[in-house]
């Protein structure tokens, strides 16, 4: 007589379906919210840069060389300021900002990649401005791959390897951590859920109880748990849209490379969305009005996005703020989704950070339901 | 029903506490099967309080009894599911339409053959034009329809009403309660709240509760013998000298004036008299008659004062 039952669980489910399709300001926050974050972050903030100052410090200047630093001088990413051979020179030009990048060209290049050794070219960056180090990169790569086929015909076109015949190694200065918006996009995943998903549950029963319809709720035999589950389950799908928003855009606008199980970080993600939902949940159950909601949320949020590793890189937060960080969910879902975004990791890899979220709606959940009081007292 | 009890509603000593507040003190109850029974008493005296502990939203501190046979301390799961109860305040979902309010509700108690349900009752109440109007852009009148139309959807054995009819114009009021009469003759049982005079002597019964007590109850003509109150009207010229004058008499209780007639009031006829005679002039017609539930109602907030405040 006291169990869960569907149809209550259901009526809950649709009636807050209606609620959310005629709640205009809610629903633009949920969609509003991933494309301002993904402006914001991917765009203004990591933007990605054209025309950096580069030096180049070639020691060989053999034909291989010389068509490489042409084909660099053509690219629109690099901007050649200065070609030196002191190795003092470079380094104050970096020191002093003058250029972002330094490329190394080792005195016996040509003759190393003839013998196809892949010889080594080194990047060196001014990596305080973190987003250009990773474009760099690629764009070198990139040039390098087809720069020689020109050159490498005949009896040389064997030197043609797919991973290009040069080996660009990097050395990011300053800031060895290196967040490109390969870290950040991914990492947005995980903020903007945790944004909207806990303030809309926080506000979902919270408002309830201002409007009075609580009363009405809790006269009628619903049970706590058919409430909550009904008021979460519409907001798990909204969860799912955020998800598919943000990673379109993160294959499609930032090229954010998806090496790991796409299904996997799916099936991840439910956990993480109901330990968001489950939180706003318990905050609603300790707040007296919506804007109570709010501020818990906010103060909520804030240590998130904070002390999570999105913002700063983890290890080099001091040690009281990686304590405080290992207790967000948010924490640990950022190394899953990087973890299975781009490293590719698979199950037994996240085993480690899914446990930790497992509790967390554990916790959250048990709190939250306990707290709805049945009853008015 | 269980046979335990003749009664729908059958409490005996409901207390409730707010901190060291005692809200509703020590109150009994017995309704019988389609009684309409009205609960009056000033503002804060508790109603809507000791309806929520009937209907199972809050747990009395004290007391004990059945609702519908059930034990209103164990059963209130039970409970909810046989009675309908209409908030004080408006309830149902302003951003849902008039139609998906009741579906809603009708999903909730999982009616068979919802949707002739949701139907029968849009029509019932005169709604079925208006169902796809959004619950919040309703007036008061409209409002008040649909919320009775949402508790009585799962044909409830019990009707709780808390003031249900609080800035309803006197038409809408006058139909709202014939139709409470239909429903009663039908054999469902009211609790009603109200601070309107008329309407309660619409009521079978009545209960007058003033700081969390039961200070009356009975029938309309029960209740205003067991007061003992005598009132004299009076007419004529300097009708507002002459309240003031009859309120520095000793044995007046109330002077309220209505028009052009004054209503003077007392328990006590014969200290009535003598202040009456008092200031008796040839100018000036007295009537004595029949005491209003209002007169009764005032005299027993003024006692209740005196004893709880
Ligand atoms: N949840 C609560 N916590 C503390 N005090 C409460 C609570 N609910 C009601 N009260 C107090 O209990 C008293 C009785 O309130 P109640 O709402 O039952 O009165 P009422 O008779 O319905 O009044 P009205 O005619 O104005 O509706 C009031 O003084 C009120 O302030
Ligand atoms: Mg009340």
């Amino acid at each position: 007589m006291h169990r869960f039952t569907f149809h209550r669980f259901w009526a809950i489910v649709l009636k807050e379906f209606i609620q959310m399709k005629r709640d205009r300001v809610t629903f633009a926050m949920m969609v509003g919210i991933p494309l301002m974050q993904l402006m914001l972050f991917g765009f203004a903030i990591n933007s990605d840069p054209k025309h950096l100052p580069t030096a180049i410090r070639a020691a060989d200047q053999g034909p291989f060389a010389r068509t490489l630093v042409a084909a660099m001088r053509h690219s629109d990413y690099f901007t050649l300021i200065r070609e030196t051979d002191s190795e003092v020179e470079t380094q104050r030009l970096l020191q002093l900002g003058e250029v972002q990048f330094v490329v190394n060209i080792p005195e016996d290049f040509s003759r190393r990649l003839l013998r196809g050794e892949r010889p080594a070219v080194l990047l060196e960056a001014d990596a305080t401005d973190p987003s250009a180090a990773g474009p760099a990169l690629n764009a070198l790569r990139a040039i390098s791959t087809t720069v020689f086929d020109r050159d490498l015909i005949g009896p040389l076109a064997q030197l043609r390897v797919p991973a290009g015949p040069v080996d660009f190694r990097i050395h990011a200065h300053y800031n060895p951590e290196n967040i490109t918006q390969y870290n950040i996009v991914p990492g947005l995943m995980g903020v903007v859920l945790t944004m909207t998903m806990v303030i809309i549950t926080a506000l979902a029963i919270t408002r309830e109880r201002e409007r009075g319809t609580m009363e009405n709720l809790l006269a009628t035999p619903v049970r706590p748990f058919e409430v909550m589950s009904g008021k979460i389950l519409p907001y798990i799908m909204v969860g799912y849209v955020q998800v598919t928003l943000i990673l379109l855009a993160a294959h499609f606008i930032f090229n954010v490379p998806m090496i790991g199980s796409l299904p996997l970080l799916y099936g991840v993600a439910l956990f993480f969305i109901a330990a968001n939902l489950a939180m706003g949940i318990t905050f609603s159950t300790l707040a007296k009005n919506q804007l109570q909601a709010v501020q818990m949320a906010f103060f909520f949020f804030l240590p998130s996005i904070l002390l999570s590793g999105f913002m700063f890189p983890f290890r080099g937060m001091p040690e009281w703020a990686q304590w405080i960080g290992t207790c967000l969910p948010l924490t640990h879902f950022l190394r899953i989704v990087r973890g299975i975004l781009l490293k590719g990791n698979g199950p037994f890899e996240i085993a480690p950070e899914l446990w930790p979220l497992l509790l967390f709606l554990t916790v959250a959940m048990s709190i939250g339901v306990k707290r709805y009081r049945q009853t008015l007292d | 029903m269980s046979a335990s009890s003749a009664f729908v509603i059958d409490v005996t000593g409901i207390t409730k506490r707010f901190g060291d507040k005692t809200v509703v003190n020590a109150i009994d109850l017995q309704v019988p099967r389609g009684e309409i029974f009205g609960f009056l008493g000033p503002n804060g005296s508790g109603k809507t309080t000791f309806i929520r502990m009937l209907c199972g939203l809050l747990t009395p501190d004290g007391g004990s009894g059945t609702c519908l046979g059930y034990d209103v301390l164990t059963q209130q799961a039970a409970i909810k599911r046989h009675v309908g109860y209409m908030t004080q305040r408006f309830s149902y979902y302003e951003d849902l339409s008039i139609r998906e309010n009741l579906d809603f509700i009708a999903r909730i108690y999982d009616i068979s053959d919802r949707r002739a349900a949701v139907q029968r009752s849009l029509e019932r109440l005169g709604l079925a034009q208006r169902s796809h109007q959004l619950a919040g852009e309703l007036s008061g009148g409209w409002k008040q329809r649909l919320a009775l139309a949402a508790s009585l959807i799962h044909e409830p054995q019990l009707l709780l009403l808390d003031e249900p009819t609080a800035g309803v114009d006197p038409k809408a009021r006058r139909d709202f309660w014939d139709e409470i009469h239909q429903l009663a003759a039908d054999g469902l049982t009211v609790l009603i709240t109200t601070h309107y005079m008329d309407e309660a002597e619409r009521c079978h019964r009545l209960a007058y509760l003033a700081y969390g007590n039961l200070l009356t109850r009975g029938t309309l003509e029960e209740v205003l013998i067991t007061a003992r109150l005598t009132t004299w009207t009076v007419t004529g010229p300097g009708l507002r000298e002459l309240a003031a004058a009859l309120r520095r008499q000793p044995g007046v209780e109330q002077v309220v004036a209505f028009g052009n007639t004054l209503h003077v009031s007392g328990r006590d006829a014969a200290l009535l008299d003598t202040a009456i005679a008092a200031v008796r002039d040839p100018q000036h017609e007295w009537t004595r008659v029949r005491s209003g539930l209002e007169d009764v109602f005032i005299s027993l907030m003024d006692t209740a004062k005196d004893n709880f405040a």
